[in-house]
């Protein structure tokens, strides 16, 4: 746990005095933790010769940065025009139901966080969800659980 | 046997529907087969269909397989590869093998998607094998930059990303701009719901797009560009990254290119999911590592852009234009289109229609060719309502303008935007109060809230649209949306602002009868609104007791004999969900009156 973030700090160094890196640095940061911790907002503005301020006003502004850990996979639904005439409610509705959680949350479990987005752009296969970086379209309350249940089932096996 | 070449379609629709496991599949049983010397087998980018997929063209045959799974491949290997005998219960339709004879392909006119479907793109080798980089061979050893500017604007090429400002004086503006730095900013940022064309172009010819760019850049001046991509389209930008090495390999970008002494390089800048940054000073803001807020102009970014660098900026579609206009010459590009909108338009077709899919057409072609020519109209027998075009800045067109050229004036005139070229047909079950209250949602959680009119003028209109659909409306509800969106048009600092409230313009243009429903009569004439439905009922003249009604009511609400017709609806159990309305093959179910 120590080296790994030793790496991050390491990493996040390399683009120490440029500020222009942070949204760069913010999603190398993501990507390695899952969500960007509070803590960190301060190293990389120390890093890039930014204030905290600019650090965190841009965690906030932009979608697609967490500020709480995730889950280990996404799922994203989409909630764009074309998903929403075909029904995208209901799949949100389904899906808060069968995991328990609400938009913006994690299973206690840990295995999935809930997001919505505005277009995931695979509007011919709408409605549609992205899990983690896999697309699955041309969903129904019923085939949106089915698609959960079976990352449910290949995340055991791994873990066990 | 003679030689094959079997096309996989691989982009992100036909991936999701198993065209990676259908490839895998093929390659085995090609070998298995023995046949891997007589057959090339290749993954493209998206070749439009994306209601067929998976899809597996085979050339030189040119027969279309549609909706293969992979247990469908040692029949297609058998059958068609090693026998020569094609696959019929694969065809599009009975006895249609070709795209040839298929009006979906029939009617388009390819040239930004031409290699798209067609080649594997990350093989620089056969985008040079299909003429790809002498456009910038050209430019950079035949043409002056002022010719290479000259002509891009005799061509009448405008951006495609919205507003469709002629390319060309953008490009001269840039150009005259003095600087000591110059930036090409590719606008990959494509955040309108609806449409997917530049995510399939980056996907299937990541090249042309790159090609584009460094026309652009011989052309202003530039030795350094940057891709904007959305972190959503995770395929596009790996193969954007693969293009981008081969093209350093190739000798298309780096230093002193084809010994012309221009230095070009592209670095990629991925989104963080924001869709004000598809506007171009927010754009600029966020490739510097800030909040994505946009700034007044002037200055023009062509002036002053990038680190107060002079940066032309162009969305993927346009610069995937340019190389065909200096390969073919503006005169050839010209020869397409309509007077005040030249070359092709590619468009996302969507919603409530039979083929969606992503297609090309000549700019002026007619709404009805798009969505019933090419589109195959409206699903299982309903009627079309509205064709929602443009986005999040466009508008809603009415059934009874089909015929209207899409061209950039035509939409404006008639309330809605060319826009980057969402297409979203809606049916005769959408509610257009719900769809505008939809997109004002969607503006009033993008707006950044740097102006006031867009942070608070877009929410204020979407509160009055909540509390019609929810039953609350006033009859001066109408006034006050038109003045509101009238104010926030005019007065807010960037394109979000000033386009966001076209879809409760055009909706109250064209469908003022259902806001009034609404307000007046408290009913939702489609059903969507839940606090305004009404139970159903069944018209007994044009029931015929197919009992697909009840098949589908979850609370047998709807009841009756199969073959003996009417059925009936108890309107005491009805819950108002709609199923039986939007099952019914005959029309026969309607709203009941309000009780």
């Amino acid at each position: 746990m120590r080296m790994a973030n030793l790496t991050l700090i390491e990493r996040i160094e390399t683009y120490a005095g440029r500020p222009e890196e942070l949204i760069r640095v913010l999603q190398l940061v993501q990507n390695a933790l899952g969500y960007v911790p509070k803590e960190m907002e301060q190293r990389i503005a120390d890093a890039l010769g930014v204030s905290v301020g600019q650090v965190h006003g841009v965690v906030t502004f932009y979608h697609l940065f967490r500020t709480r850990p995730a889950g280990r996979h996404t799922i994203r639904l989409c909630l764009g025009t074309a998903c929403h005439v075909l029904g995208a409610d209901r799949i949100l509705v389904a899906i808060q139901q069968q995991l328990g959680i609400d938009v913006g949350g994690t299973t206690d479990d840990g295995r999935f966080s809930l997001d919505v987005v505005r277009c995931l752009g695979t509007c011919s296969l709408a409605p549609v969800m992205m899990i983690d970086e896999d697309v699955h379209g041309r969903l129904t309350p019923e085939k949106a659980c089915a698609v959960l249940a079976s990352y449910a089932a290949r995340g055991e096996e791994r873990s066990e | 046997m003679s030689p094959h070449e079997l096309l996989v379609c691989s982009g992100t629709a036909c991936r999701s529907a198993g065209a990676l496991e259908v490839h895998a599949r093929l390659a085995a049983a090609i070998e298995e087969a023995g046949l891997a010397d007589n057959v090339d087998l290749t993954e493209t980018g998206c070749m439009g269909p994306c209601a067929k997929g998976p899809v597996v063209r085979v050339l030189p045959d040119d027969v279309l397989y549609t909706e293969v799974r992979p247990e469908d491949v040692d029949e297609i290997v058998r059958e068609h590869l090693r026998g020569g005998r094609i696959v019929r219960r694969l065809l599009w339709e009975e006895n249609v093998t070709s795209p040839a004879e298929i009006p979906f392909f029939t009617h388009q006119h390819k040239n930004v998607l031409v290699n798209s479907g067609a080649i594997d793109p990350d093989r620089i080798e056969a985008y040079e094998a299909r003429g790809g980089y002498e456009a910038l061979k050209r430019a950079l050893t035949e043409m002056t930059r002022e010719e290479i500017i000259e002509e891009v604007a005799a061509s009448g090429l405008r951006g495609r990303g919205g507003a469709g400002f002629p390319t060309g004086r953008k490009w001269r503006f840039a150009y005259d701009a003095p600087g000591d730095a110059k930036y090409v900013v590719c606008n990959a940022d494509e955040g309108d719901p609806g449409a997917f064309m530049d995510r399939a172009l980056l996907e299937g010819d990541p090249h042309a797009v790159i090609e584009g760019m460094a026309i652009a850049a011989r052309a202003i001046g530039a030795s350094r560009g940057f891709v904007y991509v959305r972190a959503e389209y995770p395929l596009a930008i790996a193969r954007l990254r693969t293009a981008l090495d081969r093209a350093r390999v190739h000798g298309w970008l780096g230093t002193d290119v084809l010994g012309s002494g221009f230095d070009f390089d592209i670095d990629l800048r991925i989104g963080a999911g924001a869709f004000v940054c598809g506007e171009e000073t927010a754009l600029l803001a966020s490739i510097e590592g800030r909040r994505g807020a946009p700034r007044p102009r002037p200055p023009f970014p062509a002036q002053s852009g990038l680190y107060g660098f002079p940066t032309l900026i162009n969305n993927v579609e346009t610069l995937a234009n340019v190389r065909t206009i200096l390969r073919d010459g503006a005169a050839a590009y010209r020869a397409v289109g309509t007077t005040s909108s030249k070359g092709t338009k590619v468009f996302a077709l969507a919603g409530q229609i039979r083929y969606t899919g992503l297609v090309e057409v000549p700019i002026g072609t007619t709404l009805r060719e798009l969505v019933f020519d090419i589109g195959g109209g409206v699903p299982e027998g309903r009627a079309l309502k509205a064709i929602q075009i443009g986005g999040p800045s466009g508008g809603c067109l009415p059934a009874d303008l089909l015929d209207v050229p899409i061209d950039y004036e035509s939409l404006t005139e008639h309330g809605a935007i060319m826009g980057s070229g969402g297409v979203i047909v809606l049916d005769d079950t959408a509610c257009m109060v719900n769809v505008a209250r939809f997109f004002l949602d969607f503006t009033a959680s993008e707006s950044c809230g740097k102006c006031l009119p867009c942070r608070v003028g877009i929410p204020t209109m979407r509160d009055i649209l909540v509390r019609i659909t929810e039953g609350e409306g006033e009859p001066e509800d109408l006034d006050r949306l038109h003045e509101l969106a009238t104010l926030v048009k005019s007065n807010s600092l960037c394109g979000l602002g000033q386009t966001a409230p076209n879809p409760v313009l055009s909706t109250l243009r064209y469908f003022e009868d259902e806001y009034r429903a609404h307000i007046e009569d408290r009913i939702c004439p489609s059903g969507v609104c839940e606090a305004l439905s009404t139970p159903f009922s069944i018209d007994s003249d044009a029931c015929t007791a197919c009992g697909q009604c009840a098949k589908v009511c979850p609370t047998g609400a709807a009841h009756g004999t199969p073959g003996e017709p009417p059925y009936a609806i108890d309107s005491t159990l009805c819950i108002r969900c709609g199923a039986c309305f939007k099952v019914c093959p005959f029309g026969a179910v309607t709203r009941g009156a309000r009780s």
